[in-house]
Formats: structure tokens, C-alpha cells, sequence
């Protein structure tokens, strides 16, 4: 479970989470949404530590990763898959070999044992032909299915996604959302969503909440989240809605 | 006034600051070199991209360099009658101060800034973030093997460079000029020690320190936005010259 406890967060004097709080809960997919620029990979970075709060905590199975040293703070992050906006594939390496690098840097497996899971995993997400390829040979959709791939081989208990459908056609930003669903029910993960994929996203979604002004203005399951009565997030879904149509 | 005065203390204060964050930056690196398991694949990696990228510049800098002390050498030495001190003054020069100088600054021009420019579209496209996020630390696999490498691989360099430097004085004073080839050859036999080759590797290993240290740390600190990789590679490449010169002279009154 993560726990986002009062957290503050600024940039050059401008503040952008204002004291936000929010529960991840184990299991399923819980989805963060709110406008551009509104905090949401800001927020989703201070889970794992990529960016550190100014004030508040942020509890991972209760433990605060706000204070931790280098080596407590990746014992936290091995329990963590994360899905980059770009992918953030390592350039000089083969997808295979991308997918395989944090079981060869992290763990003891042989090269066989390696091979096996790369493959399952590689195969798992469409790209089992695809391994031999560099991340500059393959397109915008092939680079997030590798990142996920990357994210899923270490078998996380948490994966996080930042804009898994940015940049894609409305096709492919549906395959990779029915990859995530498909893979959270088989591998059983808690994801967490940034997404602007509305009212797309919604349809893997367990829980939603939605960023505005530096704090969580709702958030519930997302059948109630839908039929929420607060103003911000009606004009929102109503603005995004009117969007897609 | 007051607003120049805080200017001035606010930009010295980010200048130290700055000095601070570069060796704290190299003393974390150095450390994760030194923790096992060692990188040696990463490493030779390393080692073959700065030799092999660098080492037509060095040679081409090296030769003609050389050519031109020959030719310069040979009519200033021939005013005093002195012209069989080409060969001395040549390797001297090369040994000591042109090869370990010169051969840096072509290292600096063709990898370290290209180190730099890598490690700051990692920064931008947010590979090395990756890395935190794996659990996998990114100064023990991306700085630390081109720290180790630059501090090899730059004395190597400078050896070429000084042997086709020495090659390229000898074609211009033996092959072009009058000056005979035994004369070029005992006066380098008799004039130069040891120490002056040590003490020349010594500086292009420092060079290769500082070099392969300010571009890593130029390049993994780069801003994470379109600017920040031509940023990153320039200031890495100008600090990087100021240094090796800079550092050249407080090496060169330790060891005279």
C-alpha cells in the first residue's frame, strides 16, 4: 500500500502539490488524472523517490522512503516496476537486452534463467521476435511494450505508469490499456495510472482520483468517482469528455 | 549597489557550490569503482570507445605537432649553432608538457564531449531516472567505467601521440632539413630520463581524470529539457580545458 501523507512539492517557488494526500490501495489499478501541469508525474515520481517532497511523508507498506538512505531507499524500489512517458529504454542496448538488465544487475540468475523470463515476458507483451532490435529501430508503441516488459521482469509488486498511451494512435492506446488490465489480472501487481487517456482509461480502472490545484479533489472507486457531485471534477470529465467526442 | 554585491556573492556562492557538488560527484564515483563487483566489461567498453574514437585525432595532432617543433626547432636552434639539440628538445617537449596537453584537448574535443552529450540524453530522456527506479545505481554503471577508463586510456593516448610526434620532428629534421640522424637520436638518448616520460604519464592520467570526471558530471547533471544536452556538452568541454591548463601549471611546479 503506498500512503501520500500531506505532501508539498515546488519548483522555482511554484508550488505544485499543496499539501496532497492520497491511499494507494493494494491490488487493482488505481487511476490519477487532472489537467496538464496539474502535479500528476510529480506525484508519481515522489512515490518511488525520483523526486523528493519538500514536506510530508510517503509511506510504502508503511515504511517512509522520504528520509531513507541509498541502499534501504532500492530495497523499497525492487518492490516497484515503472513505465517512463518515453519508455526511457537504454539506447546503446537491444530491447532484449533492456529487459534483461535489471535481472542481471540485481539478482543472481544464470544467463539461462535470464533468457527464459526475458523471453516470457517479451512474449507476454507481442515482442517475442523483437528482442534482437536497438530501441531507435522500433516504434513509439513497440518502446512502450518493452518498457512494460522491463517494468513486469522483475516481478514487482507495484508497477507505475506515466502516460502509458501518450503518443500513441487511439488503436494502440487501447492495446496497451487492455495489455496493462490483461497483465494486472494475471500477475496480480497494483498499478498506478498517470493518464490523459480519458474516458478511455477508465475502463481498466479500479479507482480514480483526480488532481486539481495541488490536492486530491476526489477520489473512490470508479463507477462512484464517475458519478462524483464535485464541481472541479465534473467540469473535468464534462471538458475531457467533450474532448474525445 | 547592494543588488551587484548580491549578484556577485550569490554567483560565488553557486561557483563553490558548484566545486563542492563536482567533488563529492567524483569521490561517490571513484568509491563505486572501487566496491566490487567490478565493471571490467563496462570498463574495457569504455576503454575502446575513448582509444579507438580519439586516437586518428591524437595521431593526426601528434604528427604534426611534431612536424612543427621540427621546423621551428631546427632554424631557432641552428641561430646559436645548436642544431643537434633538435632531437633532445623535440622528446622534451613532447614528453613533458605538448603530448600530455595536446593529446587532452583532443580527448576533451572527440569523446569527452561526446560522454558528455550521451550522458545528458540519458538525463533527458530520463534513462538514468530508469536506473533509480530499477533499483540499479547509474554513477557505479554509467560514470564510474568511463572514470576508470579516461584515467587509462589517456596516458596510452599521450604515448602515441608522443612517438608520432617524435616521428614527425625526425621526418622534418633528418628527412627534409640537413640535420643528421645520428645527431637527432643521441642528443633525445642523452637528454632524456625516465622521469621525463613518468612524469608526463602522470600528468595524462590526471588529465584523464579530469576529463572523464567534469563531462560525466556536466553530462549527468544535465537539465532534463531540449537545451540541456548542447548546454551540458559545452560547458563540460570549456571546464575541461580551463582544467587540464590550469592544473598542468600546479602539476608542472610540483614535479620540476
Amino acid at each position: 500500500m503506498i500512503e501520500v501523507i500531506d505532501v508539498h512539492k515546488n519548483f522555482d517557488h511554484q508550488e505544485v502539490l499543496k499539501g496532497t494526500n492520497l491511499t494507494v490501495e493494494d491490488g487493482g489499478i488505481t487511476t490519477i488524472i487532472g489537467g496538464s501541469g496539474s502535479g500528476k508525474t510529480v506525484l508519481l515520481k515522489t512515490m518511488i523517490a525520483l523526486l523528493l517532497p519538500d514536506s510530508g511523508q510517503v509511506l510504502v507498506d508503511g515504511t517512509d522512503i522520504t528520509g531513507l538512505g541509498q541502499k534501504p531507499l532500492n530495497e523499497i524500489r525492487e518492490k516497484f516496476g515503472f513505465l517512463f512517458q518515453g519508455a526511457a529504454l537504454l539506447d546503446s542496448m537491444t530491447i532484449f537486452d533492456n529487459v534483461a538488465f535489471p535481472l542481471r544487475e540485481r539478482t543472481r540468475l544464470g544467463e539461462e534463467a535470464i533468457n527464459g523470463k526475458v523471453l516470457e515476458r517479451l512474449d507476454q507483451v507481442g515482442l517475442k521476435d523483437m528482442g534482437y532490435k536497438y530501441p531507435a529501430e522500433v516504434s513509439g508503441g513497440m518502446k512502450k511494450r518493452a518498457g512494460f516488459a522491463r517494468a513486469l521482469v522483475t516481478d514487482p509488486e507495484i508497477v507505475l505508469f506515466d502516460e502509458p498511451t501518450t503518443g500513441l494512435d487511439p488503436l494502440l492506446g487501447k492495446s496497451i490499456h487492455r495489455l496493462i488490465a490483461d497483465m494486472q489480472r494475471r500477475l496480480g501487481f497494483t498499478g498506478v495510472i498517470v493518464s490523459h487517456d480519458i474516458p478511455e482509461v477508465f475502463t481498466i480502472s479500479h479507482r480514480v482520483a483526480m488532481l486539481a490545484d495541488g490536492v486530491i479533489a476526489d477520489h473512490g472507486p470508479t463507477e462512484e468517482f464517475l458519478e462524483s457531485p464535485n464541481p472541479a471534477v465534473r467540469q473535468f470529465l464534462k471538458g475531457e469528455s467533450s474532448d474525445v467526442a | 549597489m547592494t543588488t551587484v554585491l548580491a549578484n556577485i556573492g550569490g554567483r560565488t556562492l553557486g561557483i563553490v557550490a558548484g566545486m563542492g557538488a563536482g567533488v563529492v560527484f567524483l569521490g561517490s564515483a571513484l568509491a563505486w569503482a572501487l566496491r566490487p563487483p567490478a565493471k571490467i566489461r563496462l570498463i574495457i567498453q569504455q576503454i575502446r570507445a575513448i582509444g579507438v574514437d580519439s586516437l586518428l585525432v591524437v595521431l593526426l595532432a601528434g604528427l604534426f605537432t611534431g612536424m612543427v617543433l621540427g621546423l621551428q626547432g631546427y632554424y631557432s636552434l641552428r641561430k646559436f649553432n645548436a642544431e643537434s639539440f633538435l632531437g633532445a628538445v623535440v622528446a622534451l617537449s613532447l614528453l613533458r608538457e605538448l603530448g600530455p596537453v595536446l593529446s587532452a584537448f583532443m580527448v576533451t574535443g572527440r569523446t569527452g564531449s561526446a560522454m558528455a552529450a550521451e550522458l545528458a540524453s540519458m538525463r533527458v530522456t530520463e534513462q538514468i531516472d530508469a536506473m533509480h527506479a530499477m533499483a540499479i545505481n547509474p554513477v557505479k554503471y554509467l560514470v564510474s567505467p568511463r572514470i576508470v577508463a579516461g584515467v587509462i586510456a589517456m596516458p596510452l593516448l599521450t604515448c602515441m601521440f608522443n612517438v608520432i610526434g617524435i616521428y614527425g620532428a625526425y621526418v622534418v629534421g633528418v628527412g627534409l632539413l640537413d640535420l643528421g640522424s645520428g645527431s637527432y637520436v643521441s642528443g633525445m638518448e642523452q637528454s632524456v630520463q625516465l622521469r621525463d616520460v613518468v612524469e608526463g604519464l602522470i600528468k595524462s592520467a590526471t588529465f584523464g581524470l579530469i576529463i572523464s570526471s567534469v563531462c560525466c558530471y556536466k553530462g549527468f547533471h544535465a537539465l532534463p529539457m531540449a537545451t540541456g544536452v548542447g548546454k551540458a556538452t559545452t560547458e563540460a568541454v570549456v571546464l575541461s580545458f580551463v582544467l587540464i591548463l590550469v592544473s598542468d601549471y600546479f602539476l608542472t611546479s610540483v614535479m620540476l
